[in-house]
């Protein structure tokens, strides 16, 4: 961090006068390791650095970013953002005077029990190695596959108005795959954290049941290769928080972006169902539903103090007993749309400016423990792992995939059904919510490629769930 | 990032090797303008200029690698590659051998440079109206219908590609400003807005170099960079009713965005008329290229890779063992040789003119790269196992017959957020999106809201395919997650007796 900061102190002494102006600066260092069918792959290491300036003058906005942190390299970013501010004061969407300032100190940093670098190259190596051989349990298994990354991001956010913030985000993921096949149907199984991201030490390994999920992620993928079609029809729906992470994250969170909403995604990501009229009065389901913008969740994907306008983060109920609150929108779209929102303009590297991202997007625990979720359903469908999804641009009708089926009879957990799938609407969707289970079942998760915007920008957001059941969906299985 | 200082750089980091040693290096970079719009105002607009350098680092049959950005400075970037390489040089004996280290062993050398605005590049446009004039009645336009560009290398010009448009002729005819290789970002922002006024424009401009490299310490040199643009786009009646057009290419055409702006603004006067709500079933439907082009994208995930057939993890496994065969008329080609990506791969092969990857409905060939290549004994032929140069080649009707073709039914323009509901059966769900119309009698009547389809390639491909237009339109793809894209797709229409709706 010291070295973003004598960066930061010298763009400071040496800056043109301006309206206002952030720059970003990240370092990013990645680590990739993996063991396939009993091969290591090659080790990756990743060392990624660049700034991101943020100019307001003359009544526009523009931006310049660059891997060239010399005082060359970031006046010529300075220049670059310049002449798009001039543009933008001409022809932009908005007044350059909509900008959030920002003078806010702040500091956070992953909470870490067990630093990556605890264990050696080597140790890690055999403990994957150990993971993969753990997964090829039957000739069956045609490949299997175990992994660990890891992910330190140093940003240092500077103003012009004394605004410095400073986060370390220290991540450490892993995750298993077995691959399983007999004549032409082949099902595949995850787990060991493969969609349990967090940020944290190597300490996650044990709580996301690394080395110990191997064997069942195993059985798994070979029971199903044997298990019937999901049968097709109206059922109940009891959806595992492995599943949940996904419902939330494409009916919740991206019609609540409030950039979508004021369509600034209508060419790429899309538009969204929710209209800025809806916020305060619209029943976006049930009574029980309760979701929380939270980023202050300890070790959640997307925690952090502050966003990349310097908006400092709080917590929000975005849902409340069903009834939608406020959006996902920055302080910019705020400042657009004339509605409250969260601290939520995000980037996903220096080479992207922020916008409108979920950050950590929760549905809030219930009462139910997951039995007696299970004992309500007289004919339903307990389904397990996401691994297909499609919705509109709109953000209503969906249709999702999971690995793992299992019927529930007349309040029992029966036999595994295969390729289950399910459809829906979102307006719908949420209001047939039934039973949300209790903090003894949630889960505290993360989708890792959260994709959107133009220029693209592929980003990790964190999500926590509870089992959550509901009443008279469409489910259906594989086959033509 | 010029050749010339990659090359130095490599060639210093390579006197540095020690024993054995081997280093392979590549480079990415882009110099681009981002420029968002909404409402045909400027949302969010800037320029960045990335490199990154990758290097791979073998010894004792052992590799590792790691990549870094370069910042342009000389000596900065050779100090933080020193560093990488140490890094490197530490870790590599704590690896295991690796039983499918490979590289290319013979020292090869490409230079490609395109767009450079010298002349040469005579401008690559695809979707291509202001290319095509042969549909003049405009309802084949509101069919998706467009027309092909085809690029072409000359392999006798070393130090610039040639880029040749076969329709060229029909460019000149509107008459005009000519195309230019020598844009100027903001200005085309201004003639933009300026031609689109009243309308609800909304997309993303982005334009520039793009450089990709490759030096090893056994003496390859490859070179590869192009100055482009992208404008992709759509246009707003309300709601989701939206026309989607692109624009990209190598040489900025004034009259080209003129055509196009003007094909638009046709198809929002049929979304104009009351939207049709239709049931769920199956209905008979014509797929623009664009759609075809959704579907292919979808399949090569996982679709073409030698790896992902030898773990039986393909959607195309009922096809490649012979179960399940596609229409006769159904083949698919990954034509390297198109050249908007680089010819080379990061280990230093040469990539092949062309790989058939399905001939006349039957599975043939699959894409291997070099760790594929080792382990199941094949010759690579791509860089990674997903296409990036698709064609699918054309079919006998003429896109002028398509709404006779179709007589009654749906015109689907675009698909959107596919997703395999069983990669067994290769079954594939997806959105309609923009601009889909019901078709009677041969004409298009009104937009049709949003639908969901649900369906197998097997039938969509198979029993239920009618024909592939005669003409093919490139697409050239907008996607700029790891950088701008390269990748292309060489793609006819497509008519279907069926196709089936679920939601």
């Amino acid at each position: 961090m010291e070295y973003l900061h004598a960066i930061a102190n010298c763009f400071r002494a040496t800056a043109p006068v301006a309206d206002y102006w952030s720059l970003r600066l990240v370092s990013e260092e990645t680590e990739h390791l993996a063991v396939r069918q009993g091969v290591t792959e090659p080790s990756a290491l990743g060392s990624s650095l660049g700034a991101m300036l943020t100019l307001v003058q003359g009544g526009g906005i523009g931006y310049g970013a660059t891997s060239d942190l010399s005082p060359a390299g970031l006046a010529a970013a300075w220049a670059r953002a310049a002449r798009w501010a001039e543009r933008h004061a001409r022809l932009g969407l908005f007044g350059a005077d909509r900008y959030p300032r920002s003078s806010l100190r702040a500091d956070y940093a992953s909470p870490v029990v067990e630093p990556w670098e605890s264990l050696s190259l080597v140790d890690k190596l055999d403990l994957l190695h150990d993971a993969c051989a753990a997964l090829e349990i039957d000739p069956r298994i045609v490949d299997s596959s175990a992994w660990l990354g890891r992910r330190l991001v140093r940003q240092l956010l500077v103003t012009s108005d004394g605004g410095e913030i400073r986060h370390l985000s220290d991540q450490v993921s892993s995750g298993l795959m077995a691959v399983a096949n007999a004549g032409s149907q082949t099902q595949t199984r995850t787990g060991g954290g493969a969609d349990w991201g967090g940020q944290g030490g190597l300490e996650r390994l044990a709580q996301v049941g690394f080395r110990a999920d191997a064997q069942r992620v195993a059985e798994e993928a070979l029971a199903l290769l044997a298990a019937p079609e999901c049968p097709a029809g109206t059922r109940d729906l009891l959806l595992m928080p492995s599943q949940m992470i996904l419902q939330i994250h494409e009916s919740i969170g991206h019609p609540l972006e409030l950039d979508r909403i004021l369509g600034d995604e209508r060419n790429y990501a899309g538009t969204s169902f929710v209209t800025l009229d809806m916020f305060g009065t619209y029943r976006y389901g049930s009574e029980l539903l309760n979701v929380t913008f939270d980023p202050r969740v300890p070790g959640e994907l997307a925690s952090a103090a502050a966003d990349d306008e310097g908006t400092p983060a709080e917590r929000q109920y975005l849902i409340r007993d069903g009834i939608l609150e406020r959006p996902l929108g920055g302080r910019l779209s705020q400042a657009r749309a004339g509605l409250p929102g969260v601290a939520n303009a995000r980037a996903s590297a220096w080479d992207r400016p922020p916008i409108d991202r979920m950050a950590n997007l929760n549905l809030e625990p219930g009462s139910d423990r997951l039995p007696d979720l299970i004992a309500r359903v007289e004919r339903g469908v307990l389904m397990d792992t996401n691994r297909s999804w499609s919705i509109d641009d709109s953000r209503n009708k969906f249709q999702f995939g999971c690995e793992l089926g299992r019927l529930i009879e007349d309040g029992e957990l029966k036999g595994l059904v295969r390729n289950p799938g399910y459809r829906g609407i979102s307006a719908r969707f949420w209001r047939s919510l039934a039973g949300v289970g209790d903090p003894q079942s949630l889960e505290v998760r993360g989708v890792y490629t959260c994709g959107k915007g133009e220029p693209n920008q592929s980003i990790q957001v964190g999500h926590a769930s509870p089992p959550a059941l509901f009443r008279a969906v469409e489910v259906f299985g594989g086959g033509e | 990032m010029k050749d010339a200082a990659f090359f130095d750089l490599c060639e210093r980091l390579c006197q540095e090797l020690r024993g054995e040693e081997v280093l392979f290096c590549n480079l990415a970079g882009e110099d681009s303008d981002f420029v968002r719009l909404n409402g045909n105002r400027i949302r969010q607009a800037g320029g960045i200029s990335a490199w990154g350098l990758s290097l791979d680092l073998m010894a004792a049959q052992r590799q590792v690698q790691a990549n870094c950005d370069l910042s342009g400075d000389r000596d900065a970037d050779l100090a933080r590659a020193r560093s990488l390489l140490q890094r490197l040089r530490e870790r590599l004996p704590h690896v295991p051998e690796d039983p499918y280290l490979n590289y290319s062993t013979t020292a090869t050398e490409s230079f490609r440079i395109q767009g450079s605005g010298n002349g040469l590049g005579e401008g690559l446009m695809s979707r291509g109206k202001g290319l095509g004039g042969e549909d003049k009645s405009g309802t084949g336009e509101l069919l998706g219908v467009r027309t092909e560009s085809r690029v072409q290398d000359d392999p006798g010009v070393r130090k610039a590609s040639r880029v040749q448009d076969e329709s060229g002729p029909r460019r000149g005819s509107v008459g005009g400003a000519a195309p230019s290789g020598d844009w100027d970002s903001a200005g085309v922002i201004a003639e933009l807005t300026q031609a689109a006024a009243g309308l609800d424009l909304v997309g993303i401009w982005a334009s520039g170099e793009l450089s990709a490299g490759l030096a090893s310490s056994l003496g390859h040199r490859h070179w590869h960079a192009s100055r482009s643009f992208n404008l992709d786009f759509s246009c707003y009646l309300a709601g989701d009713k939206a026309v989607k057009a692109n624009l990209s290419g190598q040489a900025w055409d004034p009259q080209a965005l003129a055509a196009r702006l003007a094909g638009v603004r046709r198809e929002l006067e049929i979304l104009a008329r009351p939207a049709r709500v239709i049931p769920p079933g199956r209905y008979r439907a014509w797929l623009a290229p664009a759609a075809v082009a959704e579907l292919l994208e979808l399949l090569a995930w996982g679709g073409f890779g030698l790896k992902d057939h030898r773990t039986a993890q393909t959607p195309l496994l009922r096809l490649a063992r012979g179960e399940r065969p596609f229409d006769p008329r159904i083949s698919l080609h990954e034509e390297h040789g198109r050249g908007l990506v680089p010819g080379f791969t990061a280990e230093g092969f040469v990539k092949p003119q062309s790989v058939t990857l399905i001939a006349a409905g039957r599975y043939q060939d699959c894409l291997v790269d070099s760790r594929s290549a080792r382990e199941y004994g094949q010759v690579v032929n791509a860089a990674g196992e997903a296409p990036e140069s698709l064609a699918l080649e054309p079919g006998e009707l003429p896109v002028t017959e398509m709404a006779r073709q179709l007589d009654t039914g749906l015109a689907i323009g675009n698909l959107w957020y596919l997703n395999y509901a069983d990669r067994n059966d290769c079954r594939i769900t997806g959105m309609t999106r923009f601009a889909t119309f019901w078709v009677e009698n041969g004409e298009p009547v009104a937009p049709v809201e949003a639908m969901r389809f649900d369906d197998s390639l097997y039938h969509l491909w198979g029993d239920r395919l009618e024909g592939l237009t005669r003409e093919r339109e490139l697409i050239v793809s907008p996607e700029t997650y790891e950088g701008r894209s390269s990748a292309s797709a060489l793609l006819p229409g497509m008519l279907v007796s069926g196709i089936d709706l679920t939601l």
